[in-house]
């Protein structure tokens, strides 16, 4: 029997406020432990939380970048469990007001659009860490506090997500559209998004849901793939033998690429959700929303489509442009001052993208680089002014210094050389100094050419036209 | 010269604060006679057992202080009660001194801030002696739940003092203070006050910053006032009143003087009788001294009108879903791991479940457990709907027979209890005839209105017995104006 895979994610992405959601410590990450903490985000005796405007804020332009609804009437609700790292034994959330609901994400997969319905995105407060040490034997727990009360918003998918493929896709344009509203850095590896997901399989084309299983603990995009796949496997594997699922929350565990049970529906808790009494409802005002909404900017999917229709540019390039807002904006930029789209993108792939990954640097970083000088290099390497050779190498020094191509190029002469009586002279050189290449390519070796034509490239310092050489070798050697 | 005679006296702790601030102003007395004074009464009647800590080195040191800023001329109109002696309910955070909240659990917890209150009654030059005896986590209506033994009546030390602030009601009452902080979620102030025989406060919801309150029922916990008459009781109130940026449910409303809205006094105004509050099982004593207020105010032009608040007998059964549910979700956080008592009780395994049991039944006491175990089950999946949910309705109902009778009357008035103070142990095994002792005062709380207790007679056996005067959210100006009225009527009772 064919199975499919029913998959709803749970995302939580850490909002980067500069202060706590319910107190003014920082949200500062890496801090010496339990220094970013006060008397209310540890929950001490007589305190009360006081709501950050600004998560208000980031969780409605989120909603907003979600196609959500916004409520207008929500409320903060109390969610009980004991654990260690959470000092008041509840947890600030929303419950049954959450602040926006009804969302959704268009992925692409597979040529064809797939529409993520979101059920709801609310707001509450992060746990604190604990650390496990060992010291002569003795087993000891410490907390840190310093994570308590971090914003977090929690969106929920429907389970309209069908292999791992497509919570990969969904994933990384929700992270995309986060990153491109500045709510937050979305970095899964710091914990700044975190993604648990509910799996259930059943026979192709039945109506009716299979029991689930929660999956947690998945630390990389590339986590939650292979979680989803060897779950799906796990339970397929089940059904086939004729046993049955458990309704039950499983670990991802990275190193044994497994799923492994960690508590059954029996033991899950009964969190008692009821209304914080400490915190008054929150009222939004459409015209706040309104104006929220004018300021969300274009979103990475829709630019990735005008970018292909509009510019013409090759898919793979406008899906590395459009994943960083400030390089799809640089690259919009570029493209008011010349119209070869497709040589443009090319050339911020292979040099910005390239430089910034070298040096870990953020394009906002490089306060010299200006769209003019970018575009100059390109043009002179599309009008054949300069080879790409050149243009590689003078690339660090416009994106550092912010100096023009054509100065560069002056400056150290490094125009290309098309003029044939001079590039004919670095030929015949070549040609008297390597015989034996010279004589293979007679023998019928012609692709000993390369090799030629790039003894003569380095003869003029690159700057000779290789076409020519090309052409010059191909005549004298016939 | 007449002044003097008095000062010379041991009586200082014995005057009202507006009488002592007269004579503080004019120099006339020291804060520290005054503290001095009333140290020397704590030490003589240490058996009442009013405080659970007291600072007589801290407050003799501020006293003095005080002291020196009149002399410079540094006290103004505006520092309210500049060298008053003052006791502070401990559940009410003090930094840098325990606030145990008449609890094992915190008998050593030393809370690193102070509560916005301690924050304006030290700004307004007033002189804190120490912390006050109170029910377990304020759960109790005797003061026999504190983990540091019970308060005794100071009119009769065989009887409870009520609860759950009823150190701080004693305090005053016995002259151990002259003006006393506590707080009131189902009648904490107001009964104890009744039984006490001295002026009590419970403001509007919203009216004072619980910031730094240790919560037992976040949406019914007020701060107020314990004083010996309505005067003094505005005075504090000017302390204590006004809107919190730290708690989220304070009102920003414009607060008035209400020492001197009081003495502008008050004309024709409405009273009703609610009839829920004059049925079988209510003391005849206690019936007969209310009623006898209520004939003085028709008397002195005041009209009067029976009404109803139909709700009223589902007062009690309401709240005891709903604080008891605030109440177990608010004293989660007291599990041993970060501070207050944490058991030694050795686990078989070092297991975190077994220590946060074995430091949560130790820690604390019966009542406190019962509390969280009802607000436990009431929350629970499948029983939310039937008890919480429907408390908050029934709560909606009580709050509109509230708002109903306002639209009619200035105030309501009401015994404060049903009973005068009965005997210590009475009714500490029996729950809910402890309970019934609240049934008067617990609506307020639910409707989030202000009520105030105010003494008008005492029982055949010397016992005092108060009325309670109830107005509608932040009506606090009219209730006290109605009240320092009420007070001058049954004064020659007292």
């Amino acid at each position: 029997m064919e199975y499919e895979a029913v998959i709803g994610l749970e995302v939580h992405v850490q909002l980067n406020t500069t202060t706590k959601i319910f107190c003014n410590c920082s949200t500062e990450f890496g801090a010496a432990p339990n220094t970013n903490v006060c008397p209310v985000c540890m929950g001490l005796p007589g305190v009360l939380p006081v709501l950050n405007e600004e998560v208000l804020k980031k969780a409605i332009l989120a909603g907003l970048a979600l196609n959500c609804e916004i409520a207008e009437f929500s409320k903060f609700d109390r969610k009980h469990y004991f654990y260690p790292d959470l000092p008041k034994n509840y947890q600030i959330s929303q419950y049954d007001l959450p602040i926006a609901k009804n969302g959704y994400l268009d992925i692409k997969t597979g040529g064809t659009k797939k529409r993520i319905r979101i059920r709801r995105l609310h707001m509450e407060e992060d746990a604190g860490k604990l650390l496990h040490s060992e010291i002569n034997g003795v087993n000891y727990s410490y907390v840190d506090f310093n994570r308590t009360g971090v914003p977090l918003i929690e969106i929920v998918s429907e389970p309209d997500i069908s292999t791992p493929e497509e919570a990969h896709l969904y994933l990384s344009l929700l992270k995309n559209r986060m990153r491109y509203i500045e709510v937050s850095d979305c970095n899964m590896e710091e914990g700044s998004l975190r993604c648990d997901a509910n799996v259930s399989v059943r026979p192709k084309g039945a109506s009716q849901l299979g029991v689930k299983t929660e999956v947690k603990n998945m630390n990389s995009f590339k986590a939650v793939e292979k979680a989803l796949a060897y779950e799906i496997r796990r339970q397929i594997k089940l059904l086939e033998e004729g046993e049955k699922i458990v309704q039950e929350t499983r670990l991802w565990n990275s190193t044994k690429e497994v799923t492994i049970s960690m508590r059954s529906k029996e033991e899950a808790h009964d969190y008692r959700y009821f209304p914080e009494p400490d915190l008054v409802p929150i009222i939004v005002d459409k015209k706040w929303v309104e104006e929220l909404k004018a300021t969300l900017p274009e979103m990475p999917d829709t630019k990735f489509e005008r970018y292909v229709k509009e510019f013409n540019i090759p898919e793979n390039n406008a899906e590395v442009i459009t994943s960083e807002k400030d390089i799809a904006l640089f690259f919009e930029e570029c493209c008011k001052y010349y119209d070869n789209y497709k040589s443009i993108s090319n050339w911020i792939l292979s040099e910005i993208l390239q430089y910034l990954n070298k040096t870990q640097k953020k394009i906002t970083e490089l306060k010299n680089l200006t769209p003019q000088n970018f575009v100059s290099l390109v043009k002179m390497v599309d009008k054949g002014e300069i080879t790409s050779r050149v243009a590689k190498d003078i690339a660090p020094e416009i994106i550092e210094k912010g100096t023009t191509a054509e100065k560069i190029v002056e400056d150290k002469g490094l125009k290309q050389v098309s003029d044939a009586s001079e590039i004919e002279k670095l030929v015949d050189e070549v040609i008297s100094e390597e015989v034996e290449a010279v004589e293979k390519y007679k023998s019928g070796k012609t692709t000993v050419i390369g090799y030629l034509v790039g003894k003569v490239m380095r003869k003029s310092k690159g700057k000779a036209n290789p076409k020519i050489v090309t052409e010059l070798f191909q005549k004298k050697l016939l | 010269m007449l002044n003097i005679v008095i000062i010379k006296s041991m009586d200082l702790n014995k005057m009202k604060a507006w009488q002592l601030l007269k004579l503080l102003r004019k120099k006339e007395v020291s804060s520290y006679e005054i503290t001095d004074a009333v140290f020397k009464r704590i030490e003589e009647r240490k058996f009442i057992n009013a405080y659970i800590s007291i600072f007589k080195e801290y407050a003799l040191k501020g006293a003095r202080e005080i002291d020196e800023k009149y002399n410079k001329g540094e006290i103004q109109n505006n520092h309210f009660i500049a060298g008053i002696p003052i006791a502070i309910k401990d559940n009410i955070c003090f930094k840098g001194y325990p606030t145990t909240c008449g609890s094992r659990m915190l008998e050593k917890f030393i809370p690193p801030y102070d509560a916005t209150v301690i924050k304006k009654v030290n700004f307004h030059g007033g002189v804190i002696i120490g912390k006050t005896n109170m029910d377990e986590f304020a759960m109790g209506s005797s003061t026999e739940t504190s983990h540091f033994g019970p308060t005794l009546n100071p009119h009769n030390p065989d009887y409870i003092p009520g609860g759950s602030s009823g150190g701080s009601a004693a305090a005053v009452a016995d002259f151990q203070a002259v003006l006393a902080l506590g707080s009131d979620t189902g009648g904490s102030i107001r009964q104890p006050a009744a039984l006490c025989g001295v002026v009590g406060l419970k403001p509007t919801y919203g009216l004072v910053s619980r910031y730094g309150l240790v919560a037992f029922a976040s949406s019914l916990d007020q701060i107020g006032t314990f004083a010996r008459d309505v005067k003094d009781t505005a005075l504090l109130l000017n302390v204590i009143a006004g809107y919190d940026s730290k708690d989220s449910t304070s009102v920003n409303i414009e607060i008035p003087n209400y020492l001197q809205e009081i003495e502008k006094g008050i004309k024709n105004f409405k009273v009703g009788v609610p009839k829920e509050y004059f049925v079988e099982g209510i003391d005849k004593e206690v019936r007969e001294k209310v009623e006898n207020l209520i004939k003085k105010l028709e008397k002195e032009g005041a009209i009067i009108e029976e009404t109803s608040l139909p709700h009223t007998e589902y007062a009690i059964a309401d709240y005891y879903i709903i604080a008891p549910s605030e109440a177990s979700s608010n004293l989660a956080r007291y599990d041993g791991v970060k501070y207050g008592y944490r058991s030694n009780t050795p686990s078989s395994d070092k297991n975190l479940i077994e220590m946060y049991f074995n430091t949560r039944c130790e820690g604390f006491g019966a009542e406190v457990k019962r509390r969280i175990l009802i607000g436990t089950y009431s929350l629970s999946s499948g029983y939310y709907d039937a008890y919480y949910l429907k408390a908050l309705k029934v709560r909606t109902l009580i709050k509109q027979d509230f708002d109903e009778a306002f639209k009619k009357y200035d105030c309501l008035i009401t015994p404060t209890s049903p009973t005068p103070a009965f005997r210590l142990g009475e009714k500490l095994d029996d729950p809910l005839k402890m309970y019934l002792s609240d049934i008067f005062t617990i609506s307020a709380n639910l409707a989030g209105i202000p009520g105030i207790s105010i003494p008008v007679g005492k029982s055949s056996n010397n016992l005092p017995i108060g009325a309670q005067l109830l107005a509608a959210h932040f009506q606090e100006k009219k209730l006290l104006q109605i009240a320092y009225i009420a007070e001058k009527l049954v004064e020659k009772e007292i």
